[in-house]
């Protein structure tokens, strides 16, 4: 990207709430499930139906709103979204046009604690969920799935705020953090729980005008994202270089392939013909109710990520990894409970643990080892039971098989030896066993003690105390 | 007297008299419809009538038992084609439903289970409701029994000339801007349409959501008591329909009307109707005085505007009500599409009769981007407006009276050809519904041998008093108890 241009980014996404049913009708919630079963009159549009508005996504929409600094709206109504397609079974989706649930948050985007961007959200507004369609191209027909029909949505559209692809991922990733931690959505991009169209147009630096925009979809991962962005960021310079005109269109991002498609233009567009949804009543909402919710609202990450540095003394690069998820913050402050040393927790969390978290591919809370395992394991250490080493593998055994690391030790017998009658008479044998290095350290050089500790602690399993097996050692050897 | 001549009230008296069985009666029912549904054609489906006579034997078991059962129960009667019964045909009168059989009763279908009715069969309609005759059937039109070369009015047409013909001893009807009361009008019967929000609207197939109500049709004003008495009530359901503490309407009947306050909006009295129906009407209210009820003209200024802004509202509504009747999951799919935009276009050309095209495209255009402001966001204003005549009126009067219909039954094929000649005979009624009011029309005379309704509006959720007041009027009025002989033309009293 050359300076002469600037990007302008623009993310309307979609995120499914963690309601126990849908939005209109008393279906569960649920993924999954065989085709067409998680349906009711309702759900699937049958003549004569009526929505009935679920109170809890309204709770959860509010939630988000709120952790995203909006102002919410007083007084909101339902509309009617019309078009035709197999998946919409009433053919209008019910979604907020004029009156979205909230209006006017923000977010800030911050790097290695530095603000980046304040991005602002522009607004915030419930709608339903449509079904899916399944295209058998070898019968040349296509089915459709109706469970996921009234799964509750929030749609969030930021302003064109974002000034480069990797931008906009922070961005997401941010949202998804807060989503995460209000409670409000369980945000797997792979399951469609959290979707992001975007939108994106080049200007000249310095150009406070808007550039003509294309719209991007099926963008799945954060990744794809970014890439997709980058590729239509150097589609759009390469025509406007070339004294062209970037044409206003929707498009599909091809992971694959790694390009964007054209899907529509702009003179294909809908005319959703939007008008007030008069089956169901306008939401009034005082402040009273809305004081509640924020009440009821969890730390946000920023505040925890504050929080931690104040409270525990961690740096911000530390507080900033544990609190990017809030199950594993909440992972480390339960363990401060068992075991109130918020350094060395935080070190062997963020090294050890995390380590072993990512080559799992798992979230701390995916995993059976607790808070009281780690707390377990940290007390060995102080008590010398373990050394830092065998530590190591007493956490990844752990870590695989759900048992408590003191149980781990007795069953392995992976204790560290600290027993000097123990010790003596494998230190005699290696010295006996190695008599050139031996001579070498009698000889001036005593770095040649290090491969004997290390002869001891094969010997030994790595179980062997090697402060200990030094000392012995050197007492041998000098005495 | 034939059992099928009854009035409910009076059949359901003499069953709990144990005079006699629901079995009686439902077969006296049937036997009527085996000699005169050929002429009228009311009916798009009657249930197999051994299975009609085998609730009618429930409800004399419990009976026998010496249970208690409600008021209306062990009566036969029929629900208009656009409230859903499960697993019975319900079409809307539309080649787009014609197969099709709800898995899910309405709400109304429920509770007059729960109480007991006997449903015999599904009405004919207007197809979507759409039309003021039931010519606008898919199916075939039904006959008013006055004269069954006249229409019975619509959209509840099949559900008023049952009733009319003594068919049924009561229907229910849904009145989206008249659709009960101008063919309780035309057919000489009682039709309701509630307060918007009274009735669930939970399994009526939605023509216009915030206009739609169910309302009972029936052969006196005591019938229509009881009926509402079943049907009306909160129901979670619908968002719309209003949480109150649920009223005894019959209890409203024979209460003293005497210093009742009455309006007669001069604009509902000018322009579009036929002399004699003015004339036969006025003549009904002249009764007032010996009830002691005062009448003064009132003036309703918006009332002008109410049909232009009715179908703009209510054709807005249907065209996205009516999006759904796509050919994928359920009903009629056009044969041979080409692509998906092709099997839209050919199941919905092919599935709609042509009424319900021309609505469709009306309130398409309505809501265009473009044409919204000036179409449907003045509507809903002028809507507003309408709403104001009525509450200022309300503020010194009880009741406005009007008549319910310009016109008396009109020939058929009259007007179908003229889609604006027929919207005007829904003039009357169409402001009740924009302004959310409950309204009733009551047979009041005679007019060319034809029945001519009167109709009552009331406060919102003032059923009670409505019913009182036309109680009070029907006793007077001496119209109760005239029946069309069918099929020979029927004059049995003329006052104009």
């Amino acid at each position: 990207m050359s300076p002469e241009y600037e990007v302008v980014i623009g993310l309307e996404t979609h995120v499914e709430l963690l309601t126990e049913s849908k939005i209109f009708c008393s279906c569960p919630n649920r993924f999954g499930e065989a085709p067409n079963t998680n349906v009711c009159p309702v759900c699937l549009g049958l003549p004569g139906s009526l929505p009935v508005f679920n109170k809890n996504a309204l709770e959860l929409a509010l939630r988000a709103a709120l952790a995203l600094n909006c102002t919410i709206s007083s007084y909101s109504k339902f509309d009617r979204k019309n078009y035709f397609y197999p998946d919409l079974p009433k053919a209008y989706q019910i979604s907020q046009y004029d009156m979205p649930l909230a209006r006017d948050g923000y977010l800030d985007l911050v790097k290695n604690g530095c603000l980046v961007r304040k991005v602002r959200i522009e607004r915030l507004h419930l709608e339903e969920d449509a079904g899916k369609l399944l295209h058998s191209y070898e019968e040349a027909r296509s089915y459709v799935d109706y469970n996921r029909c009234g799964v509750p949505l929030v749609e969030i559209v930021t302003a064109p705020d974002l000034r480069s692809p990797e931008e906009a991922r922070l961005f997401l990733e941010l949202l998804k953090k807060i989503l995460l931690y209000t409670g409000v959505s369980d945000c797997k991009m792979e399951e469609g729980s959290l979707r992001c169209d975007a939108n994106i147009s080049l200007r000249l630096a310095g150009s406070d005008t808007l550039g003509r925009k294309v719209e991007i979809k099926n963008m799945n991962s954060f990744k794809a994202v970014q890439r997709g962005l980058e590729y239509e960021v150097s589609r759009q310079e390469e025509i406007l270089r070339a004294g062209g005109q970037v044409v206003m269109e929707t498009t599909r991002w091809n992971e694959e392939r790694g390009i964007t498609i054209e899907m529509r233009g702009k003179e294909e567009e809908h005319d959703y013909r939007y008008f007030p949804e008069p089956d169901l009543p306008p939401m009034v909402l005082n402040g009273e109710f809305i004081g509640e919710i924020r009440s009821k609202l969890p730390e946000l990450p920023v505040q925890r990520c504050f929080r931690f540095t104040e409270e525990y003394g961690l740096t911000p690069y530390q507080a900033e990894i544990i609190t990017s998820s809030k199950n594993l913050a909440d992972f480390f402050e339960e363990t401060l409970e068992h075991y109130p040393q918020p350094q060395k927790v935080s070190n062997w969390l963020i090294g050890d643990v995390l380590g072993l978290l990512n080559s799992m591919g798992k979230e701390i809370n995916q995993v059976t080892f607790t808070p009281l395992h780690f707390s377990g394991l940290l007390k060995l250490l102080d008590t010398g039971t373990l050394s830092g080493r065998l530590a190591k593998d007493v956490l990844e055994e752990s870590f695989l098989t759900g048992k408590h690391p003191e149980e781990v030790v007795q069953e392995k017998g992976l204790a560290q030896i600290s027993d000097e009658q123990k010790l003596l008479p494998v230190i005699d044998d290696v010295i006996k066993g190695n008599p050139n290095a031996v001579s070498d350290y009698s000889g001036g050089n005593k770095k040649a003690i290090a491969f004997l500790v290390g002869q001891v602690m094969q010997r030994t399993r790595g179980q062997a105390n090697p402060q200990l097996v030094t000392g012995l050692l050197k007492k041998q050897l000098e005495g | 007297m034939e059992l099928f001549e009854m009035t409910a009230y009076e059949a359901a008296t003499a069953l709990q008299k144990k005079e006699v069985t629901s079995l009686d009666l439902t077969e006296s029912v049937l036997k009527r419809i085996s000699e005169v549904e050929d002429i009228i054609k009311g009916f798009i489906t009657i249930l197999d009538s051994e299975k009609v006579l085998q609730e009618a034997k429930k409800i004399d078991r419990l009976l026998a038992e010496g249970k208690e059962i409600s008021p209306l129960a062990g009566i036969p009667m029929a629900l208009k084609d656009n409230m859903c019964t499960q697993g019975v045909p319900t079409t809307c009168a539309s080649q787009i439903l014609k197969e099709y059989r709800p898995p899910y009763d309405a709400h109304v279908t429920e509770k007059l289970k729960e109480a007991g009715t006997i449903l015999v069969g599904k009405a004919n309609m207007d197809e979507f409701a759409m039309g003021s005759s039931t010519e606008n059937s898919s199916f075939y039109h039904t006959c008013n029994p006055w004269d069954t070369s006249r229409v019975p009015g619509g959209s509840s047409g099949g559900s008023a000339s049952l009733v009319a013909a003594d068919e049924i001893f009561f229907s229910l009807g849904s009145d989206t801007g008249g659709s009960v009361r101008q063919p309780a009008s035309l057919c000489g019967v009682v039709g309701l349409k509630p307060t918007y929000g009274l009735i669930s609207r939970y399994g009526l197939i939605a023509f216009a959501s915030s206009l739609d109500q169910i309302g009972p049709l029936t052969k006196d004003v005591r019938d229509c008591a009881l009926v509402l008495d079943i049907i009306a009530g909160n129901d979670p359901r619908d968002s719309t329909s209003v949480p109150r503490e649920k009223e005894k309407y019959a209890d409203y009947l024979g209460r003293e009307v005497r210093g009742f306050k009455i309006g007669l909006p001069r604009e509902y009295f000018e322009e579009g109707i036929e002399e004699p129906v003015r004339k036969v009407v006025m003549e009904a209210m002249a009764y007032c005085d010996q009830l002691g009820v005062e009448v003064e003209e009132v003036s309703m200024p918006n009332t002008l505007y109410a049909l232009p802004c009715y179908y703009l509202v209510a054709t807005a509504e249907a065209s996205s009500n009516l999006a759904r009747y796509d050919g994928i999951q359920y009903g009629f799919r056009a044969p041979e599409e080409d692509n998906l935009i092709d099997l839209y276009r050919k199941t919905r050309n092919q599935g709609f009769g042509p009424e319900v095209k021309r609505r469709i495209m009306l309130g398409t255009y309505a809501l265009s981007s473009g044409y919204y402001d000036a179409y449907y966001l003045k509507a809903l204003k002028v809507r507003t407006l309408i709403r104001r005549d009525f509450e200022k009126v309300f503020q010194n009067y009880d009741l406005i009276v009007t008549p319910t219909s310009p016109t008396t039954a009109f020939v058929r094929g009259e007007r179908i050809d003229n889609p604006l000649t027929m919207y005007l005979s829904d003039i009357f009624t169409i402001t009740a519904n924009l302004a959310g009011v409950p309204a009733i029309s009551i047979p009041c005379g005679l007019a060319g041998g034809l029945p001519v309704g009167l109709q009552v509006i009331g406060r919102p959720f003032d059923e009670g008093r409505m019913l009182q007041f036309c109680y009070a009027l029907e006793n007077v009025l001496g119209f109760k108890g005239l029946k069309p002989g069918i099929p020979a033309k029927g004059v049995l009293r003329d006052v104009s």
